[in-house]
Parts: structure tokens; sequence; C-alpha cells
């Protein structure tokens, strides 16, 4: 079942407002195909979340969009340019959190974020000041109190808020985060779900994220989509995934201190009947819809049985 | 162009701070000097055959040469090897210029390092032998001598860097460099080598750095005990600035190819091979 095809992809969006778009794109190492014809597009603002399981090519794709590995074929467009071909200008305007850095070990998070500042100098604009003073983004990533210490010295997690930091130290108006919150603690992650709303929101960044925790894809991404074997299996906002999946949704409750769980297609249907048979008697009532992770398991697992 | 020159050069100061604040670098400063100044403490009394000049402080300037030959070429080369596993390479080609930064970044700071090495051995090493001198015209030569080792041995470093991918086979370019130094008259005359050692000898610039700093720091009259008992100064500048050439021709074609393979999977792959070599 494949969801969305090149047409569709390309037809939703005027060509001038995609700031990603990719078409077939292919990706071939040896014999074995890791792209397999690969098309989607992003909107200016939107965030978008790339999942699949290990080795479906997500990091192959972001690498590809950043310009860092050459593509086999097909056609791939990022902020108007080629990134096989695109300057030090169009460098300037991108953001890249890898999926995982030990550079620097030596240097102090504080002159580390500084130096990379003094990069982007020469491509501020009057509508974008870049660098972020390094004060602000400091406190924006929560490293205030590590601002002296050597990156080698920090802790995995804020390690990784460090690569954030580094990522958007340029203000970029496209940014690439692979599995950015990998050793967050789940207040890091609450603040930097609020981060990425920030830069979305105030900021109009466009943002291409992958992740396995799919709560956070929920949480975050306007649109999602899922590669599986190399191919896109679906694209789509979460909603319009679950509602494509025909799911069944689970009802509990409880009578008279039994605990019961029921797996309906109509839940509303089921429940009313509930209630006409032993009214008062219910208790502790839970309807749960298709979470995003039983939608993304049910596209995975069709995609893979239908390849079988 | 000018903002890439000034991002480089604060780089490398900033580099060149960390290792002079970090007591293992400081370390490996000093470890060579304290070799070196043992070394000379013990040839003091000696002579170079044929005259009587200290032996010890004949070796001495030699040394330095050597050591400028080792700073452009190892220091750049392992840095290289070193920073392209731990991303620092792969950061510098995600950020705008910062490919050109790092390796300017890369010249200051070695360059920096390799002279503060070369001071630790000669201020010490001064004081231990009689002897070393410097007229007017040493210093005109130390001007032009000192920037043409950079530029004849840091590009040819880059390459060698870029090269190899593993750090263990680094050593494949290392022992040659060894055995240079063999046949380059630093510990020994080179005249006392057959002819055809000689020859290949005086075809790298090893040999010509430990003669320019013998110039610049021994008497005149020692440049008797040289092949054709003169300093050569034309000819060092010569063979120097053929490499200086080499390197700044091959050196561009060879790291940007390297710069175009950088990814994170190739960093990730280095980094879980280092890692199962380490279990092993
Ligand atoms: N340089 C390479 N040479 C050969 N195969 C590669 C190379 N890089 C990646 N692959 C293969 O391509 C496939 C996709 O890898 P990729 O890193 O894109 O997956 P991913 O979706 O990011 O997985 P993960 O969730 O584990 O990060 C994998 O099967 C991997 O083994
Ligand atoms: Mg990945």
């Amino acid at each position: 079942m494949t969801l969305t095809g090149e047409l569709d992809a390309g037809a939703v969006l005027p060509v001038d407002e995609r700031v990603i778009d990719v078409r077939d794109l292919r990706m071939r190492y040896g014999t074995k195909d890791v792209l397999d014809g690969v098309s989607f597009t992003a909107r200016r603002g939107e965030v978008l979340a790339l999942l699949g399981p290990n080795g479906a090519g997500k990091t192959t794709t972001i690498e590809i969009l950043e310009g860092f590995r050459m593509r086999s074929a097909g056609q791939v467009s990022v902020l108007g340019l080629d990134p096989a071909s695109g300057g030090e200008g169009w460098r300037a305007r991108l953001g890249v959190v890898l999926q995982s850095w030990r550079d620097h070990g030596k240097w102090r998070v504080r002159e580390l974020l500084q130096h990379l500042g003094t990069y982007y100098a020469p491509y501020s604009t009057a509508e974008i000041r870049k660098p972020w003073p390094v004060d602000e983004l400091l406190d924006v990533v929560g490293l205030t109190p590590q601002a002296g210490q050597r990156v080698m010295r920090l802790s995995g997690g804020q390690r990784r808020r460090l690569d954030v930091a580094i990522g958007i130290v340029g203000r970029p108006e496209l940014l690439f985060l692979d599995e950015p919150t990998t050793g967050f603690d789940p207040a890091a992650r609450r603040e930097f779900h609020d981060l990425v709303h920030r830069l979305t929101d105030v900021d109009e960044t466009t943002i291409l994220l992958t992740t396995h925790d799919l709560d956070e894809a929920e949480k975050l991404a306007d649109r999602i989509v899922i590669l599986n074997g190399g191919r896109i299996i679906a694209d789509g906002s979460a909603d319009e995934l679950s509602r494509r999946v025909t799911g069944l949704t689970e009802v509990r409750w409880t009578r008279d201190g039994r605990r019961f769980i029921h797996s309906a297609q109509d839940a509303t249907g089921f429940v009313r009947q509930l209630f006409l048979q032993y009214g008062e008697d219910i208790d502790d009532l839970e309807v749960r819809r298709n979470s995003l992770e039983d939608t993304y398991m049910k596209l995975v697992l069709d995609a893979e049985g239908g390849a079988r | 162009m000018i903002s890439g020159l000034r991002t480089g050069l604060s780089r490398g100061v900033i580099e060149l701070r960390q290792t002079l604040t970090t007591p293992v670098d400081l370390w490996t400063y000093l470890f060579p000097a304290l070799i070196l100044l043992g070394t000379i403490f013990f040839m003091r009394d000696a002579d170079v055959p044929g005259t009587s000049f200290s032996l010890g402080a004949s070796t001495l300037p030699g040394v330095l040469g050597m050591g400028l030959a080792f700073g452009g070429l190892m220091t750049v080369s392992q840095q290289l090897v070193v920073e392209r596993e731990d991303g620092t390479l792969l950061r510098a080609k995600a950020t705008p210029n910062g490919m050109s930064s790092y390796l300017l970044g890369k010249a200051v700071s070695v360059g920096g390092m390799t002279l503060v090495s070369l001071l630790l051995q000669l201020i010490p090493g001064a004081l231990l032998v009689d002897g070393l001198h410097v007229g007017p015209l040493g210093w005109l030569t130390l001007v032009w001598l000192v920037p043409l080792a950079f530029l004849a041995t840091m590009p040819i470093g880059a390459v060698l860097g870029s090269i190899f991918e593993n750090p263990r086979n680094m050593a494949a370019a290392i022992l040659p460099i060894f055995g240079l130094v063999a046949i380059s008259g630093i510990f020994y005359p080179i005249t006392s080598m057959p002819g055809w050692v000689q020859a290949i000898g005086q075809l790298f610039p090893m040999y010509w750095l430990g003669l320019g700093m013998r110039s610049v720091f021994l008497p005149d009259s020692m440049a008797a005990v040289e092949l054709t008992h003169s300093w050569r100064h034309f000819e060092t500048f010569g063979v120097l600035a053929v490499w200086v050439l080499l390197g700044l021709t091959l050196a561009p074609v060879v790291l940007r190819r390297m710069a175009r393979r950088e990814s994170g999977s190739a960093v990730a792959a280095r980094r879980e091979r280092a890692m199962a070599t380490m279990g092993r």
C-alpha cells in the first residue's frame, strides 16, 4: 500500500514554496538499493518527521539533502538549489544536527558556539540576523551552567543539546535533525519540543527530523513520512495516517471491580451499548484511538508483509 | 574571503591556547625536549671530528630543523586523521567556509606548536652547549627558512593525512619519515654516507632544513664539514620551493577529494572499525 506517489506529492505545493523537493531519489551501494524512488516535499515553516525502522534509509536521505553524499539518481532541490552543487551561501542557510558527533572535545562550550557563530556573520541580513547571540542560545538549550566546561566532559544529553545549539547558531531557514533527542531526559525533551515550536512559529524555520520516538513525532510533526526498505510507505499528518489505517479502537472499563478490555470497530456504538446494558455499574471508562505507534506498526508490518 | 581568513586565524589561536593549557599536550612537547637535552648533555665534551667544535652544539640546530619537518609532516597528518575520525572535519564541512578556515586554523596552530617546541629545545639547549650564535645573516635566513619550512611540509602532511583512513596505517607513512631522519645528516653527518644515500637524502626537505638551521646557529667555519663545504642557501631555497609547489599542487586536489567523501556514515563506520580493533 503506497499512500503517496510522485504525482500527488508534487501537486499539493506550488514549486516556489517547496523548501525541499525530492523526486524519485535513488541511492545504491554496490548492488543494494538503499533508496528506491523516494519523492516528497516540504513547505516553509513545516516540521516533517521522517520515520522508519533501523536501516530504512533515513540518514541516507538526510545526508543527501545536506549535500554530504552524492545520490545515484533522482532530482533533489533544497532551498532552490541542488545540494550536490550548493555553495557556501547556500550552506549558511542550513542547520545540521547529525546522528552522532564527538568533535571539538577540547573546546569549551561557550567558546565553540561563539567561534562557529562567526562563520555565519557575513551572511547576516536585515530579516535574519546571524549568528544567534551566544548567551541567549546557551539559555535556549539549557547549557548556561556548562558554558565554561570542556565539550568532552559533557554528559550524553548535554552533548546532544550542544549539537542542537550548533545546528541553530546560524539561524537556519532549514534545519536537519537526525535523531536529535537521543539521551535527553524528559525535561530536556520537553524543552526541546518547546524550542522546535519556537523555531517554526517565530522564525518560520523548516525542520526535517528523524526520530524513533513516535510520541515525539506526533507532538512535533505537521507531516509524517514513513520510509521502509528504501521506499515511502506513508505520507500525511498523524491524523490522516491513523484514519487511513482501519484500526480498532481500544475500550477499557471496570464493572463490579473487574477490568475489561475490548477492541471495537465502532467505539461510539460499542460504548452506547455498554451503558444501555450496565448503566451505573460502568466505571473508569477509557477510549483510546489508534496512537501513532499503532498506526506505524501496522503500516510497517503491512509493507513488509506485502514485500514478502 | 576576508572573514574566512579571520575565522581561520582565530581558530588557530584558540586551538593553540587549548593545547598550551592541556597537561597531556604539554608533556608531548616537553618529552622530546628532555630527550634531546639529555643527548646533547652527554655529547657536550665530544668534538665534531676534524674540528675543535662541540658535537652537541653542532647537533642541536639540525635537530631543530628536523622539528620543523616533523611539525609540518607528522603533526598535520596525524591531526587530520584524528579529526576526520572524531567528526571535526565533517563539522567544518557543515559550516559555511568551514573547510578553508579549518585548514588555515590547522596551519596556524601547528605552526605555533612547532615554534613553541622549538623554543623549548633551543633555550635550555643553548645554555648547555657553547658556540651557538645567530648573526644578522642568521636572522635573515630564519625569516625565509621557517615559513618556507612550513609551506614545504604542511601541504604534504595534509596529503598524507587525507590518504590514510585508519590511524594504524599511518605507521606506513611514519616509518619512512624516521628512515629519512637517519639519512638526512641530523645525528650522523651525511658526508659519511655512501653517495647514493646522500643523493636520496638531498631529495627531501629534512636534510635542507637541518642544513639551513645549522647555517643559522653555527659559525661559518663549520660549513667546511658539510657537503661541498658550503651552507648552500641557494640550493636550500630551491629544493624547498619545489616541495612547496608540489604540496600546493597536490594538496587542494587530494583534500577536496577527501572532503567530498566525508559524511556522517563515513565517520560512524570509521569509529566502528576503531572500536572493533580496540576490542580485539
Ligand atoms: N556507506 C555505505 N555503504 C554501504 N551501505 C550503506 C552505507 N551507508 C548506509 N548503508 C546502508 O544503507 C541502509 C540505510 O542506512 P541509513 O543509515 O540511511 O538507515 P537509517 O534509516 O538512518 O537507520 P537508523 O534508524 O539505524 O539510523 C542500511 O542498510 C545501511 O547498512
Ligand atoms: Mg540513521
